[in-house]
């Protein structure tokens, strides 16, 4: 109990280094609804520019038509779905080392995001499928690990829901989302040997290994607009959060007897 | 340490004894469910060959599932678990005792009923062999893991849906070299790799899954 003590005192100490200052929800609340305007702003601009160089700048792919242009939505969902996995598997972790109560607070915002992620990448996958497979889904190594991050998040998202008590919730979620961590790189090793022992893989997923620099660009882009819409949306739900959690703390009710 | 582990493996086993019918009930939904999909699919033996591996593997993983909330819930509703975290002995001595006793009682059987549901689906001699194998070194990973989702969710309201949840996911790359396993003998292939693959998992969890049931039941039961 000493650790969170002494990060709880260290944090609000006058002259208190930066990553400690914002450890407390106290001081985040505010940092994290001054922040959001910025990212979502970002977002938006980056979305914009990103969807125009797909429609417009990038070239028709020479097998594929305009049907590949859903690459724009379906790659950066699904670097999002696993780098968002990876980030929240983080904070849970670093929640439960340190018994700080925002790092929790965070991986529960990151958790529905992250499978909203995986869900498009799911359903873009299926919508690009069935033009160029002619199916909308095959049990291909990387699709079936998108179906099981896809579970382990719902896990991970049931598990918290389950448990009354929030600090325990914090603590039994690190715990899954470590183990589940562990996992990913089994999983997809496991599920790319299956399918190359049983069909012979012949399906892949990246096509075009000599990519048209603007497809590869507006590609990074809407990553990047992916990833700051991410921020934008844990800020604001990590801020709900916190005011449900913290709802009996005096700054939370110096905050609504002011308004 | 060594003493502690014998102590806990008895102790559990001399209490599954007692009540035979939670472990029985387990090994007869394991040949209920592995016996339906030939009445769903239909009798043709070449079929049902091919489906052997995968069912009865499916089938032995939900088996596991049944078996998990006996692992520690009885002991937490008597308040012996409390006990256990605050006695003198390693908690991973007595959590490795409790799986290993667990399997002893509910992994152990479904290794040497598979052979018998192998018969049921038509697989050919060496084919059983390489089932019982598979299952054998797979349902100690089963347990292993097992033993995190259960202490995971000790306590919880539905408690026994949300460890099937959390565990099945875990579960897949064990069903998937287990019935690769099978599958490859069934082809004329060899099973090693995959067995080898199987082995490598009870290698790990065999220190990674008692490290995190211990820290899951210490956030369970504080």
């Amino acid at each position: 109990m000493t650790s969170a003590q002494s990060i709880a005192d260290r944090s609000e100490a006058p002259g208190a280094p930066i990553w400690l200052r914002y450890a407390s929800p106290q001081t985040f609340f505010p940092l994290a609804g001054a922040l959001i305007p910025w990212f979502a702003a970002a977002a938006a601009l980056l979305c914009a520019f990103g969807l125009y160089l797909a429609f417009f700048v990038a070239p028709t792919d020479f097998q594929q038509g305009e049907a590949y242009r859903v690459i724009f939505i379906h790659v950066p969902a699904a670097w999002m779905s696993m780098f968002l996995y990876v980030v929240m598997a983080f904070w849970a972790g670093l929640g439960l080392v340190l018994n700080t109560r925002l790092s929790g607070m965070m991986a529960s915002a990151i958790a529905p995001t992250g499978a909203m992620f995986t869900f498009v990448a799911l359903w873009s996958g299926a919508l690009w499928g069935k033009p160029t497979w002619g199916t909308w889904w095959v049990w291909d190594a990387r699709l079936t690990s998108e179906l099981i991050l896809l579970f382990l998040y719902f896990g991970f998202i049931a598990l918290k829901a389950a448990i009354p008590d929030p600090r325990r919730a914090d603590r039994a979620g690190a715990i899954l989302a470590l183990v589940g961590v562990v996992n990913i790189p089994i999983i997809y090793f496991s599920v790319q040997w299956w399918n190359t022992l049983h069909q012979g893989a012949s399906v892949s997923l990246t096509r075009a290994p000599a990519m048209a620099k603007t497809m590869l660009l507006g590609m990074l882009v809407m990553a990047l607009a992916a990833w700051m819409y991410s921020f934008a949306v844990c800020f604001a739900r990590v801020r709900s959060i916190i005011l449900e959690r913290e709802r009996d703390a005096a700054w939370v009710e110096s905050m609504r007897s002011n308004r | 340490m060594f003493a502690s582990f014998a102590l806990v493996v008895r102790r559990d086993l001399l209490v599954a004894l007692r009540r035979k019918g939670d472990a029985l009930n387990v090994l007869v939904f394991f040949i209920i469910v592995a016996s339906l999909f030939p009445l769903g699919v239909g009798p043709e033996p070449n079929q049902l060959r091919a489906m052997a591996p995968g069912v009865v593997w499916v089938a032995a993983l939900l088996a596991a599932l049944l078996s998990l909330p006996r692992l520690f819930a009885a002991d937490h509703v008597d308040g012996t678990l409390e006990q256990m975290l605050i006695a003198a002995h390693p908690l991973a001595a007595i959590v490795i005792g409790k799986v290993a006793a667990h399997w002893i009682v509910a992994g152990l059987p479904l290794a040497l009923l598979a052979p018998l549901l192998g018969v049921q689906y038509d697989l050919p001699a060496a084919a059983l062999g390489v089932l019982t194998l598979a299952v054998l070194i797979g349902t100690p990973v089963l347990s292993l893991i097992g033993a995190v989702g259960a202490a995971l969710t000790l306590g919880l309201r539905g408690a026994g849906v949300l460890m099937g949840l959390l565990v099945l996911p875990l579960y897949i790359p064990v069903l998937i070299f287990g019935a690769g396993a099978v599958t490859a003998s069934l082809a004329g292939l060899d099973p090693a790799p995959h067995l080898s693959l199987l082995g490598a998992f009870l290698a790990v969890c065999s220190f990674v899954g008692p490290w995190a049931a211990c820290a899951a039941l210490r956030v369970s039961l504080d």
